[in-house]
């Protein structure tokens, strides 16, 4: 058998594709963590982040997906019509059957000469989707594809996750290098079997492993595809200014840097899950688009994803000096978090459905 | 509900296509074919920029079949930045804070489900102008 190296499972395709723009969505509504412990646990232990995202009664996965992908083509200032595909990754699609993508591409104008599905991977979905986007553009069948990773998650009243299971997202539009605001310059998918978190057909909400969501599964696909990225590359973390790493927590990510190498100020502009939660398929995207709110142009920055079941996605990038015009083109991503309108449980509970009327 | 009615009137309502008249310029929304000035006919279509500011508003608590699930909530009349008038619901906003001459937005939000099973419809809504402002 031969050996296998990194160099082997580098993603990168034939022409050099990138950024074209990026969109972030969070809605404006926040539940304290505290809030939440307060009904469960009468506000005694720590809790995982300070607050989260909640969608209100008329957002939902394709609501948002639509503005954050308006806010992208605001930024690639592209015509929709050269877009031809439209993906959205999310575990909290609206409908069970039927695309969010297609209401989303037709919102933006993209129709009808486009690819258009929904991708599900846990918290990996909208990454997935990515890499499936620089595939479309690198190999020349498109010209543009637009990745969004949204969700509304679920989390069981009382659950551990129920304090972190947030509402928010970005989406990515991706065309060649020469139009880029970041170029891609290559990534690194690191996927096992792994049964840490899951939602059973016809389930309200998810299930867990618990402890066996730490090691076993976040620690060792982030760890395995970032380390796997970054040696292909003939990378160290030192040569990045910035990272951005999946975020089930506050804790997770600020581990998981540390045992890569990387410093807290590293991780600094993207690590938004202490101020929104969780946003599962948005997560990381999300964070990306944090970062480039603030990047310089020559700016490196290392992206890493997880999805639950379970995998991670790397991506190398480096920003170039269109980002400086593109950025003020849209709502930043720190703006749409400075809108904050407090909630109680009791709303929080009508927002998120929880009230059965008969 | 009928699923026929909603798709027709998917372009209006996600992106507020409306109509220009050739002969006089007017712009019109809903489309309507036929120009309100002039009578002349009015068929190419014109996309809105989705801004405006509030003319005229109302807050519903008895709210009518498939929307109660939303009440209260705030509607208005929106009077868009090229000229027509607009009924929309309002969103991201406290009933309180609502004022006549407030500068709006479209967003493109869920208005109604057809209880459990049936479909999901959406269409615009407005909100307050302020923090796309602070973008520029």
């Amino acid at each position: 058998m031969n050996e296998y190296t990194p160099q082997q499972g580098l993603m990168k395709p034939n022409l050099d594709v990138g950024i074209v723009g990026y969109g972030a969505y969070v809605p404006r509504y926040r539940i304290p963590a505290k809030e939440i412990s307060k009904m469960w646990t009468g506000g005694v232990g720590g809790v995982p982040i300070q607050e989260k995202a909640v969608n209100g009664l008329d957002e939902d996965v394709v609501t948002m997906s639509i503005e954050a992908a308006r806010n992208a083509l605001d930024r690639g200032q592209i015509n929709p019509r050269d877009i031809r595909a439209v993906w959205v990754g999310s575990e909290s699609h609206p409908y069970a059957v039927k695309p969010s993508s297609t209401t989303v591409a037709e919102a933006i104008g993209a129709v009808p000469n486009t690819q258009a599905a929904d991708w599900e991977f846990a918290c990996k979905a909208g990454t997935e989707a990515m890499q499936a986007a620089i595939a479309f553009v690198g190999s020349g069948m498109a010209r543009y594809a637009l990745s969004i990773g949204m969700d509304t998650a679920q989390g069981r009243p009382g659950d551990a996750l129920e304090y972190t299971a947030a509402a928010g997202g970005a989406a990515i539009l991706i065309g060649l290098a020469e139009e880029a605001v970041a170029v891609i310059n290559g990534s690194y998918s690191f996927v096992t079997d792994t049964p840490d978190f899951w939602r059973r057909a016809h389930a309200n909400y998810p299930s867990h492993g618990d402890r066996f969501t730490g090691e076993p599964a976040y620690f060792k696909h982030v760890m395995g595809a970032a380390e796997a990225l970054m040696e292909a590359l003939e990378r160290m973390a030192a040569d990045y200014d910035w990272a951005v790493f999946h975020q089930p927590n506050a804790k997770f990510p600020q581990r998981v840097a540390k045992m890569l190498g990387f410093t807290p100020e590293q991780i600094a502009p993207g690590l938004l899950s202490p101020r929104i939660g969780n946003t599962y398929s948005g997560s990381t995207m999300i964070g990306l688009t944090a970062v480039l709110d603030v990047a310089e142009p020559g700016d490196r920055i290392l992206m890493v994803s997880y999805g639950s079941g379970a995998g991670s996605d790397a991506f190398d990038i480096r920003v170039t000096d269109r980002i400086e015009a593109a950025r003020d083109r849209a709502m930043k991503t720190e703006t749409y978090i400075s809108r904050r309108t407090e909630i109680n449980y009791a709303t929080y509970s009508r927002f998120r459905d929880k009230l059965k009327m008969s | 509900m009928e699923v026929s009615r909603h798709w027709r009137l998917q372009e209006q309502r996600y992106k507020l296509v409306g109509e220009t008249c050739d002969s006089c310029g007017v712009k019109l929304f809903p489309p309507r074919d036929v120009c309100l000035e002039c009578e002349a006919p009015a068929k190419e279509l014109f996309t809105f920029t989705g801004l405006g500011e509030i003319f005229s508003y109302t807050t519903i608590y008895d709210a009518p079949a498939g929307f109660e699930h939303h009440a209260p909530y705030t509607i208005a009349l929106v009077k868009l930045d090229e000229g027509p008038l607009v009924t929309a619901q309002l969103t991201d906003v406290e009933k309180e804070d609502v004022a006549i001459g407030m500068p709006v937005e479209m967003v493109t939000r869920k208005l109604r489900t057809d209880g459990e099973e049936g479909m999901i419809v959406y269409g615009y809504k407005f909100r307050p102008l302020s923090l796309a402002q602070t973008v520029n």
